[in-house]
């Protein structure tokens, strides 16, 4: 956990009294909506279909017990009882009310959560690995640059009103489960021949009405000279960036239009005015920041307990277990990560009893951590592996332990046109019906790794573009239309789908992934070949074939 | 932010009304004949010309502490003169969505 300091205190606790006074004045009438807007968007308040959404941030990806319980609270005394994880390390509550938003902000900052910069043209929440810390292999714990990140950027005005808005994750691992290469910057913390830590640095990701994967534009920038590195993009960004556009304003559009290597040139020279500026990060400023890390102090515990070794007679913890937990870097102990796609169930949502027995169990099995990924699951970090039939057996009764961890179940999905105001399509019901389609564990372990997205609208919120399958819905002639896309991915070797033929019919939709994953079945070469390698082997036309053939 | 009224001509093809968010809470509101608003679509004034629908509009935005966001919807009209929402979008804000939401409301 990261221990935050009075000056973030105050920033939190000031930013709750202003919006509290802007608040009253829009209410008032002494600020029209115009003027209010900007106001709201910068403290994560949307306009949705049914009512406010409030985003609240959670810095890569990080949450004590308590600050789960104050978003439990939250959902239960303002909103309807559950949020929706979000698929870059927030929450969302559907159905705030103006008048009492200041009110739940206020509950948020006691705990230190807030949600500046969830929205708006400015730096968003920085997101990194939700195994960060933990995960075995790692170069270091990427939060301690991304706190780096996010103290720096958080309302710097340089920042705050951007072309368009603009994301940065960070991993620290060779697998990437930050999905840098769809982010405006992705940094991949790596050590030179020295030893010494630094980043590769991408730029340009992102997804939306014009997709693009990140490119390398730096392939070693030392640690202390990340800020300014990063304000070098930014500088060149707020200069170029199409604000007469808004479909152009994106770093991507920008990178893409100069190509990379002018782009590169361009940031060159910028950051050789700034690079040996005050930017400069001295050892003492990442020490400081590393030192407010706490990391839990482990025991010396076998690799295989007894109680594991009992519990693997049971075939449903057998089941949970080798989808849902993951090597430690600390021997005894596990990663375990809690699924929030129960069959037929919206993708990425929990309910406030379900966040307070959470935190219990975290504070019983996890040192008192609770994880967020971008896949809109959960995770406790720090599980003693002779715990583990214990939790899997509470987790069980409180709906959380589906085993269906990176199945075809466990679906990234956007609100879609259920909550959302951008969308053209549903995405949830689509999710819902899948999940039930592929209930069956045995089908879905015979299928292996999957990953489904689905996006009820161009703007990818669901990231169907670099989902295995990626399901788009668009509306047609006042109809809900679906484009399926195959072969994206997500992770270090990111890639977009292709489409594989005209759009189907909400009632289809389920039908249409049914034969796609039978064509897969019939495919494969073995087993072990993963759908993803099927695509990339034998490419789209097969799938395009049985998916059409009779249709 | 471009007014709703500069944003596009405003032509209406059948039966519409104008809706929006309550300010103070964020639900679904209809603009009544009576220049307030209703969260209940069957108090909504029903507009059937493109001049109509304009003017609607027009005191609509101008009460932008009552609501934000207004916006002419199409409806239909039963020959018992129920209004219902004339598209899937509108019918999710009208009735709300169409998945079982985690916790009963």
């Amino acid at each position: 956990m990261y221990a935050y300091d009075e000056i973030d205190r105050t920033l939190v606790n000031e930013r709750v009294s202003e919006f509290r006074d802007q608040v009253k004045r829009r209410l008032s009438g002494e600020l029209t909506e115009d003027e209010f807007k900007i106001l709201r968007l910068q403290n994560g308040v949307y306009l949705q279909l049914h009512a406010y959404m409030f985003r609240v941030a959670i810095p890569y990806g990080t949450l004590a017990t308590n600050q789960l319980r104050a978003l439990a609270h939250v959902a239960r005394k303002y909103d309807r009882g559950y949020g929706h994880f979000t698929t870059r390390q927030n929450i969302q509550f559907n159905w705030i009310k103006l008048a009492e938003l200041p009110d739940a902000l206020a509950d948020l900052a006691k705990v230190g959560i807030h949600a500046m910069q969830t929205s708006g043209n400015n730096m968003r929440n920085v997101t990194s690995d939700q195994w960060a810390g933990v995960a075995p292999g790692e170069i270091e714990d990427p939060r301690i640059w991304s706190e780096l990140i996010r103290q720096h950027t958080t309302l710097h005005p340089e920042f705050s009103f951007l072309p368009r808005k603009f994301k940065i994750a960070i991993t620290a691992s060779d697998h990437d489960r930050a999905a840098i290469k769809i982010h405006d910057i992705g940094l991949r913390l790596i050590r030179n021949e020295k030893g010494e830590t630094g980043f590769e640095v991408l730029v340009g990701g992102g997804l939306g009405r014009t997709p693009f994967i990140a490119k390398t534009i730096k392939h070693f920038v030392h640690g202390r000279d990340i800020l300014s590195y990063i304000e070098a993009i930014l500088r060149v960004y707020n200069q170029y960036g199409r604000r007469d556009n808004i479909y152009k304003a994106r770093i991507k559009i920008l990178v893409h239009e100069l190509g990379i290597e002018k782009f590169s040139r361009e940031v060159e020279e910028e950051w050789q005015h700034i690079r040996n500026s005050s930017l400069q990060i001295d050892d003492e400023v990442i020490e400081d920041i590393r030192s407010r890390f706490t990391y839990p102090a482990y025991e010396k515990l076998p690799h295989m307990p007894d109680e594991l070794r009992q519990a693997a007679a049971d075939r449903d913890f057998e089941a949970w277990r080798k989808n849902s937990v993951a090597p430690h870097k600390v021997q005894g102990y596990s990663i375990v990560t809690i699924s929030l796609k129960p069959t037929g169930g919206p993708p990425g949502d929990a309910t406030a009893e379900q966040m307070d027995a959470l935190a219990d169990l975290a504070d019983k099995y996890s040192f008192g951590e609770i994880r967020v990924g971008h896949e809109q699951n959960l995770a406790l970090p720090h599980v003693a592996k002779r715990d583990l039939p214990a939790l899997w057996k509470t987790l069980d009764k409180l709906g959380l332990a589906t085993p269906n961890v990176n199945l075809i179940t466990d679906i990234i999905a956007c609100p879609g046109l259920d909550y959302c105001s951008l969308a053209n399509a549903r995405s949830i019901p689509i999710a819902q019906e899948l999940t039930r389609r592929f209930a069956n564990h045995e089908l879905a372990n015979l299928i292996g790794r999957l990953h489904i997205n689905i996006s009820g609208c161009i703007n990818a919120c669901g990231h169907h573009h670099v989902g295995h399958i990626g399901i788009l819905g668009v509306e047609k002639n006042g109809e809900e239309v679906y484009q399926i896309t195959i072969g994206g991915r997500a992770d270090e070797s990111a890639a977009l789908g292709n489409l594989i033929g005209p759009g189907v019919k909400f009632d289809e939709v389920a039908d249409v992934i049914e034969d796609i994953v039978e064509a897969y079945l019939a495919l494969r070469e073995r087993p072990e070949e993963l759908f993803i390698d099927t695509v990339k082997r034998l490419g789209v036309e097969p799938f395009k074939e049985r998916v059409y053939a009779t249709r | 932010m471009t007014s709703p009224l500069e944003q596009k001509k405003i032509k209406i093809a059948g039966p519409s009304v104008v809706t929006a968010n309550r300010t103070w809470d964020g639900i679904v509101v209809y603009r009544t004949a009576a220049k307030g608003w209703s969260a209940d679509l069957s108090e909504a004034a029903i507009v059937r010309s493109s001049d109509d629908a304009k003017a609607l509009l027009a005191e609509s935005v101008a009460d932008d502490v009552g609501a934000i966001g207004p916006y002419i919807a199409p409806v239909q009209v039963g020959e018992d003169g129920k209004i219902e929402p004339g598209n899937l979008r509108e019918q999710i804000r009208c009735t709300g969505v169409t998945i079982g939401q985690p916790v009963q409301v």
